[in-house]
């Protein structure tokens, strides 16, 4: 029962999860996010994590989580078994984003999904005047560093989703560690972007 | 930290006997029966007014009730699982009453082949009833009613003992509240069955065996069960830990002698180890509870494994498992998570980095006490 602060962007992510729902968090790492929502919201929750000693960490705050990677995790659960299945800035290091995707929306009714967006207007000037891969805002390391992500924007997130016959219901955009109300130009904006996704 | 002057031992310590169905024979899942059933126990701590803090601990292959603290002050070893059973530690008996209950089939003090078979006056040899997991668990059943002990807080046990704590949560599991099944599996691989297999047979190959019939004897089938254990003890650690405990290296000589007899120190120290057991250890136990560990598959009885967790959604399941087990591997442990959370069963799980092999549920202890200590804070934080 931390006393500490959520991260803004997660706190945004906890707004949107309704007290005593079901909740998978994939990656949940030290289970921030997790635990508050189990202490504060009174969420079913459970967690997927690959460190053990993030697993140590989240078991040491009362919370469920079972070790392993994503795929193998989801793989156990039945259809529709969560209310919300949240992958929280993790998308851009996925072997198979489509396939985890397609899973998340599996388990869970709702799937709540937020990552960094190259498509801001720093990150478009960094590769214009350097000819560098811009970083993504917010993220520590260079691409050949561990673990490798992949470089996508928000007009490709939300192209992929129609593609996939998937419905953005809810979206909430960061320009870095502040929430902020975009109507235009959130692919130019916007450093963060969180998506509740459904089912068509 | 603890202050130095604490005790972080449960100090002297008696193995108790229970003894049951003398009037009425306990029914065995092969349909035959025995009368009467002594089981092996040890408690450590103080059950608490409302019943609510026991722990059973249950046992691998070759050990017994005594799992901590010490029968005599000047035993060279304490208890099988000392490390984790004490004031302060992972099961800490100044919170918990900690049950630690031998199997049947054993030669600890619980009814086993050795034992005298009341028709004849004499020891039951192979005339000893097969017994299964099942078996075991269902005396434990009577034993926690002995004990006026209606649920417990927990199950905890590695190897056999993590297949026994699954027959409690499959069967038992309204006496349950929480399982931690360690380094086990659902139901025994043809390779364990074939590794029980070349144990036994080593067993029937030795003379002194004579089917089962040796007690009464001066020699008993020794250099049998001494390989028996041998082959035991290579399955229980890795290549990587055979490596880095002997290597290549010789025992009390500088070069090859080119002869056929002890060389190496991996050679040394099995036959060490299995001449060792011989002393403490009874062969035909050895023979029944291999059996009885072949016999194990959950999923058999349901169907499917999910099946056999149906009636135990509301236990709360720690499974450990370890990186470098190869004889109960982490991908046994995994089927069992998965069927466990198909179940709608609360499951934590962690396959823990180690290269001891098999023998790292008793070995991990620090990484272990963490995982134990932090799961049983949040049982007992949820019964008050």
């Amino acid at each position: 029962m931390s006393a500490h602060p959520l991260r803004p962007d997660l706190q945004a992510i906890a707004d949107l999860i309704p007290a005593e729902a079901g909740v998978l968090d994939l990656g949940c790492g030290e289970g921030d996010l997790l635990a508050y929502l189990v202490h504060r919201k009174h969420v079913r929750g459970r967690g997927i994590e690959l460190a053990e000693a993030n697993v140590l960490a989240c078991v040491r705050r009362g919370l469920t989580v079972r070790q392993g990677r994503l795929e193998e995790g989801l793989a156990d659960y039945p259809d529709g078994r969560f209310d919300y299945v949240v992958l929280s800035q993790t998308l851009p290091f996925l072997n198979d984003p489509a396939y985890i995707l397609n899973e998340m929306l599996r388990v869970g009714r709702r799937a709540i999904v937020s990552f960094p967006n190259w498509g801001y207007w720093r990150c478009r000037l960094h590769l214009l005047i350097t000819g560098r891969m811009p970083q993504a805002p917010d993220l520590p390391q260079s691409w050949w560093q561990a673990p490798r992500w992949q470089a996508f924007t928000i007009t490709d997130f939300a192209r992929f989703t129609r593609e996939q016959g998937i419905r953005i219901t809810r979206q909430i955009y960061f320009a870095h560690d502040r929430q902020v109300s975009i109507r235009k130009f959130k692919n130019l904006l916007a450093t963060t972007a969180i998506f509740q996704l459904e089912r068509d | 930290m603890r202050p130095n002057d604490h005790p972080t031992t449960v100090g002297l310590v008696q193995t108790r006997y229970f003894t049951f169905a003398e009037d009425e024979p306990f029914r065995l899942e092969s349909g035959a029966s025995l009368s009467p059933v002594t089981l092996a126990y040890e408690t450590y701590g103080t059950l608490n007014r409302d019943r609510s803090n026991a722990i059973l601990i249950l046992h691998a292959l070759s050990g017994s009730a005594h799992a901590a603290g010490r029968h005599h002050p000047d035993d060279p070893k304490p208890g099988w699982w000392d490390d984790c059973i004490g004031p302060g530690k992972a099961f800490d008996t100044e919170r918990f009453f900690v049950i630690s209950s031998n199997v049947i089939g054993s030669c600890y003090g619980s009814t086993g082949p050795a034992s005298i078979d009341p028709t004849t006056g004499k020891p039951y040899g192979l005339r000893f009833p097969v017994v299964t997991i099942g078996d075991m668990v269902n005396a434990q059943v009577r034993l926690l009613d002995h004990l006026g002990i209606d649920t417990l807080l927990c199950a905890a046990g590695g190897s056999m003992g993590g297949m026994q704590v699954l027959e409690w949560a499959a069967h038992h599991s309204h006496r349950l509240r929480a399982a931690i099944p360690i380094a086990t599996t659902a139901h025994h691989s043809p390779m364990l069955i074939a590794f029980s297999e070349v144990g036994r047979q080593a067993i029937y190959a030795d003379p002194n065996w004579n089917r089962g019939d040796y007690y009464d004897r001066a020699v008993k089938p020794d250099a049998g069960l001494a390989v028996a254990r041998m082959v035991g003890h290579i399955t229980y650690l890795s290549e990587r830990s055979m490596q880095q405990k002997f290597g290549r290296r010789l025992q009390g000589r500088e070069r090859y002698g080119y002869e056929f007899q002890t060389e190496f120190e991996v050679e040394s120290y099995l036959k060490y180890n299995g001449s060792k057991f011989t002393r403490r250890f009874d062969a035909n136990s050895y023979l029944y509870i291999t059996k009885a560990m072949d016999y194990f598959d959950l999923a058999a009885r349901h169907g499917t494994l999910a099946a056999a967790f149906e009636q135990a959604q509301h236990i709360k399941f720690l499974v450990i498992s370890f990186t470098s087990d190869w004889l109960y591997p982490s991908y046994h442990s995994k089927e069992l998570v998965a069927a466990l959370t198909a179940a709608g069963c609360d499951v934590t799980y962690l396959d823990i980095e180690s290269s001891w092999g098999h023998d790292a549920f008793l070995l991990e202890v620090d990484t272990m006490t963490r995982l134990l200590s932090s799961f049983l804070d949040r049982l007992a934080d949820e019964t008050h």
